[in-house]
Parts: C-alpha cells; sequence; structure tokens
C-alpha cells in the first residue's frame, strides 16, 4: 500500500473486506512484543473463513463497518490487528482457528478492563459469525511486567502459613445461606480445630438478613483463632469482601485485616477493576486474597462460543489473586482433565510451553510474576485422595464443604477424616508408591486406625460424578475423570 | 495438646524407616535438607534454633539420619523438625517440612482476648507456661 495511487482507492468512502483493509496479513511474523490471541470462528454460512478472521481483528481493534478518512490522520498500519494464520479445527467442520497479533500501543499498562474492552468488545456480538470463542492469549513479557500480579503467591503464602509439602484443605460452610452469625463460626472453629487449614465464605455469603457482614467477621475471627490456639497451627477463613460498591469492599476488607484475618475473598462478578483494586489492597496489607470464579460457567464452558477458563486464569494472574478455583476434574463441576490441568499449569508454571493436547496453544513467559494457588472444590471427598493428588499436585487448596460437614461424626471428625486421607496420601507418594493404583489401599491402612476416615470412606465411596465434558482439547481423544 | 505443625502431624509418629524415606525423597528432588529445634512452637515463631546449617552438600540419607539422631539426643526434650530447600528460581523456598521429636510434655497455648470497641477483640496467642526460647 505504499503508493499514492493505491492510498488513494483504500480510502475511498464506502464498505470494503476486511482482509483487504489490512486485518489480515499472512505472512506477518509477529513480534515479541504483540499481544497475541486465538479465537475460535464459526463464521455464517458462505462467509470466508480469511475474511472473517480478519472481521474479528478489526472489530476487536480499529474497525468500523465502513473505510473512514481520519485512519490517514493516524500510522493506522500499526494499530490495526492483524489476523495473520486461519486453521480449521479438527474434527469440526464449519470452525476454524484464527491466530491474530495486536500491537502493544493499544493498551493500557496493567489494566485486564482495557485488555478485555478490545479483545472481547464488541467484537462477540458480530453478525457475519455465528459463534466466536476466545480460546488463548499469549501475552507479551513487556506487558506482563506492569502488572502487579499475585498480591501473596504460592511460595509468600505457604511461607506466612507454615504449610509446606502438601495441598493445603479447606471447606465451605453450609449450609450456604441462612446461619446466623453465631452457628456459622461453630462451623468454622470445628472443622478448624478438625485440622483444616482454611475454612470459606460462599460466594454468595455478602451482608443479608440472616446475618451482617460485621456479626459474620467477629464470630469467624473468634473460631480461627480460637483453633489457632488449640492446635498451634496457622489457620484461616476466607472473609468474602463482595459487596455493591468498592467503599463497601474497602470496609469489609479493613475490618478483616483489623481482627487480625491473614486473607479475604472476592467473586468473579466483582469485575476486572475490582479485583485488581482488592489486589493491589491485598499486596499494601500484606493479605491474601481468594478468588471465586461465581459466573465464569456462563461463558467458559461451551466450546463454541465464549471465553476459555485458560483465559480468565492468565487474567487473572495479572490481575493478581492469589487463590483462583479452576476445577477439580473429579468432582460435580464440569472439567475435563486436560482442560483442567491447562489452567493449572498456566497459574503455578513461570514458563507455559505450547501443549495443545491441554488446550494451551502459545508458549508464555510469565517473567517472575508470582504463582497462583488453584483451589479445587465442588462434590469431592476423602475417597478421592489419590485421584486428586495424581492430576492436580500438591500446589493446590482441595475444599471438601459436603465432604467435611456431612461427616456422620461431626464436623471434627470429618476435617479429621480429610487431613488423615492427605498426609497418608503424600507420605506414600513420596516413598515412590504408585498412588494412583494403591490409593484405595492406603486409604484402608489409614481408615484402620483413624475412625472419622472409615466412616467418611463408608459414606462417600460410591460417589462420584463420571459425566462426559463440554470442553474438550481438539486435537486428541480426551480421557473423561475416573 | 497435640501440636499439629508440619506436613505429617495427623499421622502417627513417624519411625525411623519413615523419616529415612521422605528424606531420601528431598535428596532426589535435589532439595537440601536441614533439621532445626524449638522449645517455643508458637504459630508466629518464625525463626527456630538451626541445627547447623543446612546439609546443602550431603547428598546421603545415612548421613542425614545421622544429624537427626544426634540432634534429638542433644535436645530430647525439644520440637525438631527436618525441613528440605529447593533453590530452583520461582521457589527458593522449604517444599517439605515435618516433625520428627515432640517433647514428653506437649506445649500449651491460651487464647487471651481484650474487649474494644464495636464488639471487636484483639487476640494473643500465649505460650502456657510462657517461656522465652
Amino acid at each position: 500500500m505504499g503508493k499514492m495511487g493505491e492510498v488513494s482507492e483504500r480510502y475511498k468512502s464506502g464498505v470494503m473486506p476486511y482482509a483487504k483493509m489490512g486485518y489480515w496479513e499472512a505472512d506477518y511474523v509477529p513480534k515479541d512484543t504483540d499481544v497475541l490471541a486465538l479465537f475460535r470462528i464459526t463464521p455464517q454460512d458462505g462467509v470466508d473463513p480469511i475474511e472473517a478472521a480478519a472481521a474479528v481483528a478489526g472489530e476487536s481493534s480499529t474497525a468500523t463497518w465502513t473505510v473512514v478518512w481520519t485512519d490517514r490522520l493516524t500510522a493506522c498500519e500499526n494499530y490495526r490487528a492483524k489476523a495473520y494464520r486461519v486453521d480449521p479445527v479438527p474434527g469440526q467442520p464449519g470452525s476454524y482457528f484464527a491466530y491474530i497479533a495486536y500491537d502493544l500501543d493499544l493498551f493500557e499498562e496493567g489494566s485486564i478492563a482495557n485488555l478485555t474492552a478490545s479483545i472481547i468488545g464488541n467484537v462477540f456480538g458480530f453478525k457475519p459469525l455465528k459463534a466466536l470463542r476466545l480460546e488463548d492469549m499469549r501475552i507479551p513479557v513487556a506487558y506482563v511486567k506492569t502488572f502487579q500480579g499475585p498480591a501473596t503467591g504460592i511460595v509468600v503464602e505457604r511461607e506466612r502459613l507454615d504449610k509446606f509439602g502438601r495441598p493445603l484443605l479447606g471447606a465451605t460452610v453450609k449450609p450456604k445461606l441462612g446461619l446466623s452469625g453465631k452457628n456459622y463460626g461453630r462451623v468454622v472453629y470445628e472443622a478448624l480445630k478438625g485440622g483444616l487449614d482454611f475454612v470459606k465464605d460462599d460466594e454468595n455469603i455478602n451482608s443479608q438478613p440472616f446475618m451482617h457482614w460485621r456479626e459474620r467477621f467477629l464470630y469467624c475471627m473468634e473460631a480461627v483463632n480460637k483453633a489457632q490456639a488449640e492446635t498451634g497451627e496457622v489457620k484461616g477463613h476466607y472473609l468474602n469482601v463482595t459487596a455493591a460498591t468498592m467503599e463497601d469492599m474497602y470496609e469489609r476488607a479493613e475490618l478483616a485485616k483489623e481482627l487480625g484475618s491473614c486473607i479475604v475473598m472476592i467473586d468473579l462478578v466483582i469485575g476486572y477493576t475490582a479485583i485488581q483494586s482488592m489486589a493491589k489492597w491485598a499486596r499494601k496489607h500484606d493479605m491474601i486474597v481468594h478468588l471465586h470464579r461465581a459466573g465464569h460457567s456462563t461463558y467458559t464452558r461451551q466450546k463454541q462460543h465464549g471465553v476459555s477458563f485458560r483465559v480468565i486464569s492468565k487474567w487473572m494472574r495479572l490481575a493478581g489473586v492469589d487463590h483462583i478455583h479452576a476445577g477439580t476434574i473429579v468432582g460435580k463441576l464440569e472439567g475435563d482433565p486436560n482442560m483442567v490441568q491447562g489452567y493449572y499449569n498456566i497459574l503455578r508454571e513461570q514458563r507455559n510451553p505450547v501443549d495443545l493436547q491441554r488446550g494451551v496453544f502459545f508458549e508464555q513467559d510469565w517473567a517472575g510474576l508470582r504463582k497462583v494457588m488453584p483451589v479445587a472444590s465442588g462434590g469431592i471427598h476423602a475417597g478421592q485422595m489419590h485421584q486428586l493428588i495424581h492430576y492436580l499436585g500438591e500446589d493446590v487448596v482441595l475444599q471438601f464443604g459436603g465432604g467435611t460437614i456431612g461427616h456422620p461424626m461431626g464436623i471434627q471428625a470429618g476435617a479429621t477424616a480429610n487431613r488423615v486421607a492427605l498426609e497418608a496420601m503424600i507420605l506414600a507418594r513420596n516413598e515412590g508408591r504408585d498412588i494412583w493404583n494403591e490409593g484405595p489401599q492406603i486409604l484402608e491402612a489409614a481408615a484402620r486406625w483413624c475412625k472419622p476416615l472409615q466412616a467418611a470412606l463408608t459414606t462417600w465411596k460410591d460417589v462420584t460424578f463420571d459425566y462426559a465434558s463440554t470442553d474438550t482439547a481438539d486435537f486428541v481423544a480426551t480421557a473423561t475423570a475416573a | 495438646m497435640r501440636l499439629t505443625q508440619g506436613t505429617f502431624s495427623f499421622l502417627p509418629e513417624l519411625t525411623e524407616a519413615q523419616i529415612r524415606a521422605q528424606v531420601e525423597y528431598a535428596l532426589a528432588q535435589g532439595w537440601a535438607v536441614s533439621i532445626e529445634y524449638t522449645d517455643d512452637p508458637h504459630p508466629r515463631n518464625t525463626y527456630w534454633e538451626m541445627y547447623g546449617n543446612p546439609l546443602f552438600d550431603l547428598r546421603d540419607a545415612a548421613g542425614i539420619m545421622q544429624e537427626i539422631t544426634a540432634c534429638r539426643a542433644t535436645f530430647p526434650g525439644s520440637y525438631i523438625k527436618v525441613n528440605a530447600f529447593d533453590s530452583t528460581r520461582g521457589w527458593e523456598a522449604m517444599r517439605l517440612s515435618f516433625l520428627v521429636n515432640r517433647p514428653p510434655q506437649e506445649c500449651e497455648f491460651v487464647l487471651e482476648r481484650q474487649e474494644i470497641d464495636g464488639r471487636r477483640l484483639r487476640y494473643t496467642t500465649r505460650r502456657e507456661p510462657a517461656r522465652t526460647r
């Protein structure tokens, strides 16, 4: 487009294909500083996939539907996102993987809101596409370094808690709604004294008529401190500070801090900016931030349309949370083993290689950004301990809510059962035993001297949630949860 | 009270063979083993006394077991823990830490509550009876 004649042709008023407007460059070589995105696009019938990819690049960067002369007042080629590769999705006729590169200067430093306003802003409603899904992103190191990242991170969290070499154990108070503050704190105390490290508010526990937030905070911290003194071990309760406004959230977080809590909790539904604000607050006040991914399945679960959870994981690591619910594989909620391991790797590793089997399309260098502790929660119990450790490793919070509070011998016994199962399995794994195959025997052996574990194994031995996953990798035949 | 710090405190006391297996695991990961002891296992007592420097160059489980035995002989009435330290980039931290000795009578903590305004409390966990180490 160097010659004057070609330039004037390009900027003639009217409509022209996005591919011709400069949003498709088949020979483009992405720069190290480019933000890269991989979209799964499903064009309407008759729409050329390359034109569709160019349109996505256009609509997620500078374009509008028609030619504008004001482009010529800018270095517009620089600001145009460029689709540079389109591949058919294996086994999915009509769908394509479109690779798009964005110049770093399209984005404000350290702002998830700005990044996402471009990448998932208008484009998901674009009519020429039947469906669109953001599968993965590569955040260049130059951009990574503008983000704070996790307020605390796995390493420092473990040092503060003085807990090493094993997954952490948690539970969500049940019933999630309706308990008074005093009764709620009872559950917290019993579970912590019995052997859990953390207890947790649920995502929808904020400040309701049955229990206002101050009431909950005061009783929970009594429970935490009492359990700590009786075990000699650091304990915590994720106090959910989610509220209607930032002012309310700061007020609640301040009380949590004053009462000596080591951790606060927020929900994904508060939004990216609020999450970043709380992460900064937490870094300033030496607190851990637990993020519950409330709402994510509305856009992460379906393969054809939405945003993959691996992208949400990347955004949340940048945004600065310390914990994030990332799937259990074996529990009650959606989660193909390969996909979930992909999220865990993104949260915990310093560098992610391309790993198509786990849905990871780009190499990602995290440049010293701290690691996020994934949380496995929802329909898991002590009898699955070997499977959980096999799939998820040891840097994870395993949350047994029903599996603690629903124990036939009581909450303390439920907590003890989980802790004994966990320690016995880690001991055995470190001794070199094959826990995947010998797990049930290892648990049975521990249950011979630990009655609570025996009761847990008997109560839940047949509980599994073995359903086909809706979100799976496209590059291999996938296994379902065992 | 049974102090439940450390990776394996909910299990019966580890046998010598079990401790050795964990030490071998740590060495196989390339971690450095160290031994620490204290009479004050307050949950916020970060710095236990070091029984010598971390054994960076001792890659033999038998040698480490001798050190554990010697530490126990010297401080039979103390809490003793074995740590494994990982110096690789991105960790540079403890990866395993478990108790290998407890005093005949375990320590107790009491929770002190200072009542302040707005129903709030300030909590202090205190060793009972208080000791200084």
